[in-house]
């Protein structure tokens, strides 16, 4: 092979990793920007990719093709995420639960209840049956241009959705009234509060957004990857949304570059053996990387952190 | 006995009662849904556990790092501090346990083998530590920078464990030397050789040492204090940041034994994984079942490793699928969370409680 070419490939492998990636920290963003902090975001993925395991596999039985079942499979996701979201939602801001705790709790319920859930209706199989999901669509035109076209025109459509949401999420966020609201909750709630927005109930949009986001980014990985919902479907994904999110300094389009980022440590693994030169690191060392990184740029932004001010507390209007 | 009566009554002890029931009937329910019978589950579980020698110690197995790592959460969070990392500080306490065993000959085991817990330990803490030390000096959310150090600390224990130690053609390291081990043959001869070790002996000591630091001495005093309110803290002369990393050191310390329990005690050697085995992960539910006090995170390890390690005889005897009990530890530790659910549906009876006091 030649370098264009793998180059090329590597490029759309990149791809495919992020799309997951930007759903589930566009996400976490909506949620982390009202002031909820949102850990449960793994086990959002994960409900979402069952959903799309299932309901994606009873849409093919009934003789959809492959797109229009796995789009049933993707909205399955989006209602089933924004239902498991509403428990973090009633716990932290109903409840003022620790906001940690409680999207840790998401995460224990959603390896429970999915693979309990698969067992009982694939007659105690481990995971759902294997379904075609979405196949590869390249845009007339663009896909022809050499190394680009391969690279970047001839992706899954949720990969083009994902860019899409990136610069629609921008928008909502920084140039509407809705998106003003959102964030001024998340950093002074009570001022917020005075001018007559309600807090609780902006958060709860919040939370219910990541909820939708997170589970389709969880979606995708089903439907364009595995094809089939298992317990090592989604490990730690959601995780790295989180670090995607920080490391974009919790701005859709920083959260888009660094997915992209993250994506593309994730795909250079399967060509890392492909060069002498290469073959001699560890890849220890490569899967490591990302997680260093973040760290270190963590450690390199001190006092100029971009994290909503009231993150992480729950409302509560008695006190001032 | 009103002294009695009243430890029974308060919040620490009703909230998570409260909730474990209410868990085991979530459970029930789901089970009945499914189209199983929950007593015949619930019952398939005790038995397994409970029903002979053999299983019983290998419950104990199973509840002994979770009483580590549950331990190192707990302690964390008295000092204000959430180390979400115990997962990488228990692998990184079992990879230097396990190059303590291996690489260092001749010693006499009653050398050897606490050295290699003592290694675990320490690099546990050092692991936990370097997170503390982050937050003490560049203002890095631990709950972030241990999601981070998790992952590093899977990937840097392969790759040790693969440059250094590893089994050849396997994906295990080399066994560690018989000096190092910390089995108790004699008991697990006798258990129809469960993999029974000292590690539990020292996971209960550690229980004991975490609440007479804790409660009991100035150093525990500061720690709690810090984690208070840090403001007054440093007013009244206290070096926060020390503490903080002092804090999240003897955190790891927890974890990091765990792990090297596991090692010394119960494979002899080490797996190169795919990914992590969750035991610190599970500890946080541990911890929080316990309220964050040492003794009810012995009683909170009991109850996880009672219900993970007797679901697989539910799955056996019930045919019930195991995962049903990652449920109502989800639902037991959702409901410790959002107490103010518990408060709001113990509520009649509170108030039953306040009238007849008034007449």
């Amino acid at each position: 092979m030649d370098v264009l070419t793998i180059i090329g490939q590597l490029l759309n492998t990149t791809l495919v990793f992020a799309t997951a990636l930007i759903f589930t920290s566009l996400g976490g963003i909506f949620s982390e920007k009202s002031g909820v902090t949102n850990l449960g975001l793994e086990g959002l993925m994960v409900f979402g990719a069952f959903a799309a395991g299932v309901f994606g596999h009873y849409a093919q039985a009934a003789g959809l093709d492959g797109f229009a079942a796995a789009s049933i499979g993707l909205c399955a996701a989006v209602v089933l995420g924004i239902i498991v979201s509403l428990i973090h939602a009633v716990a932290s801001i109903t409840f003022k639960a620790d906001q940690v705790i409680s999207g840790i709790v998401i995460n224990f319920l959603a390896a429970g209840s999915t693979l309990y859930m698969v067992k009982l209706l694939f007659d105690g199989a481990g995971e759902t049956e294997l379904i075609s999901g979405y196949s590869r669509m390249p845009i007339p035109g663009l896909s022809q241009i050499p190394l680009l076209g391969d690279a970047l025109f001839n992706a899954y459509p949720t990969t083009y959705l994902a860019i899409i949401l990136v610069f629609v999420s921008y928008f909502v966020l920084y140039k509407t009234p809705f998106g003003l609201r959102l964030r001024s909750v998340g950093e002074h709630p009570s001022a917020a509060d005075t001018v007559g927005i309600k807090v609780n109930r902006m958060r709860y949009v919040g939370v219910m957004i990541s909820g939708a986001l997170a589970a389709v980014g969880g979606a995708t990985i089903t439907l364009t990857t595995t094809g089939t919902f298992a317990h090592n479907t989604i490990s730690g994904q959601g995780y790295i949304a989180i670090a995607a999110m920080i490391f974009g300094k919790w701005n859709p389009i920083g959260a888009f570059g660094a997915a992209v980022f993250f994506g593309l440590a994730q795909a250079v693994r399967n060509y890392v053996q492909l060069f002498a030169w290469t073959q001699s690191i560890p890849p220890e060392i490569i899967y490591m990387l990302p997680y260093l990184l973040t760290i270190i740029v963590l450690v390199a932004a001190v006092g100029r952190s971009s994290a909503p001010s009231a993150l992480g507390q729950p409302y509560d209007p008695s006190k001032r | 006995m009103n002294k009695v009566l009243k430890l029974f009554t308060r919040d620490s002890v009703t909230l998570p009662v409260v909730a474990i029931i209410l868990g085991l009937v979530l459970g029930a329910l789901v089970m009945m849904i499914g189209g199983y019978n929950p007593i015949d589950a619930y019952g398939a579980l005790i038995e397994r556990v409970y029903g002979n020698t053999y299983d019983f110690g290998e419950a104990i197995r199973e509840m002994t790092p979770l009483i580590m790592t549950g331990l190192a959460f707990a302690f964390a969070a008295r000092t204000g501090l959430f180390n979400i990392g115990g997962e990488g500080q228990y692998l990184i306490g079992m990879t230097a346990a396990s190059i303590v065993g291996i690489h260092l000959h001749g010693l006499p085991a009653f050398i050897h083998a606490p050295l290699a817990i003592i290694a675990g330990a320490v690099f546990g803490g050092l692991w936990a530590a370097l997170a503390g030390f982050l937050k003490a000096t560049r203002g890095v959310n631990e709950v972030i920078s241990c999601i981070m150090l998790n992952w590093i600390g899977l990937y840097l224990s392969n790759l040790i464990i693969n440059t250094f130690a590893l089994q050849a053609g396997d994906t295990r390291s080399v066994d560690i030397q018989p000096s190092a081990s910390i089995a108790i043959s004699w008991l697990s001869e006798m258990m129809g050789n469960a993999r029974v070790h000292w590690g539990t002996l020292i996971a209960l000591i550690a229980a004991v040492f975490f609440y007479i630091f804790m409660w009991k001495t100035k150093q525990g005093f500061e720690l709690r204090s810090v984690g208070f309110n840090q403001d007054a803290s440093k007013y009244a002369g206290m070096n926060v940041n020390r503490n903080i990393v002092k804090a999240m050191f003897i955190s790891g310390a927890f974890a990091g034994l765990g792990g090297a329990f596991t090692v010394l005690g119960v494979f002899g050697y080490q797996s190169v994984m795919a990914s992590s085995p969750g035991t610190g992960f599970d500890g946080i539910a541990v911890a929080l079942i316990g309220m964050n006090n040492p003794f009810g995170v012995v009683l909170g390890a009991i109850l996880f490793g009672t219900l993970t390690y007797g679901s697989a005889g539910m799955s056996f005897s019930a045919d019930v699928p195991p995962e049903i009990v990652r449920i109502v530890i989800g639902a037991i530790i959702f409901f410790i969370a959002a107490q103010g659910i518990v408060r709001w549906l113990l509520k009649p009876f509170y108030a039953k409680r306040k009238k007849e006091k008034v007449s």
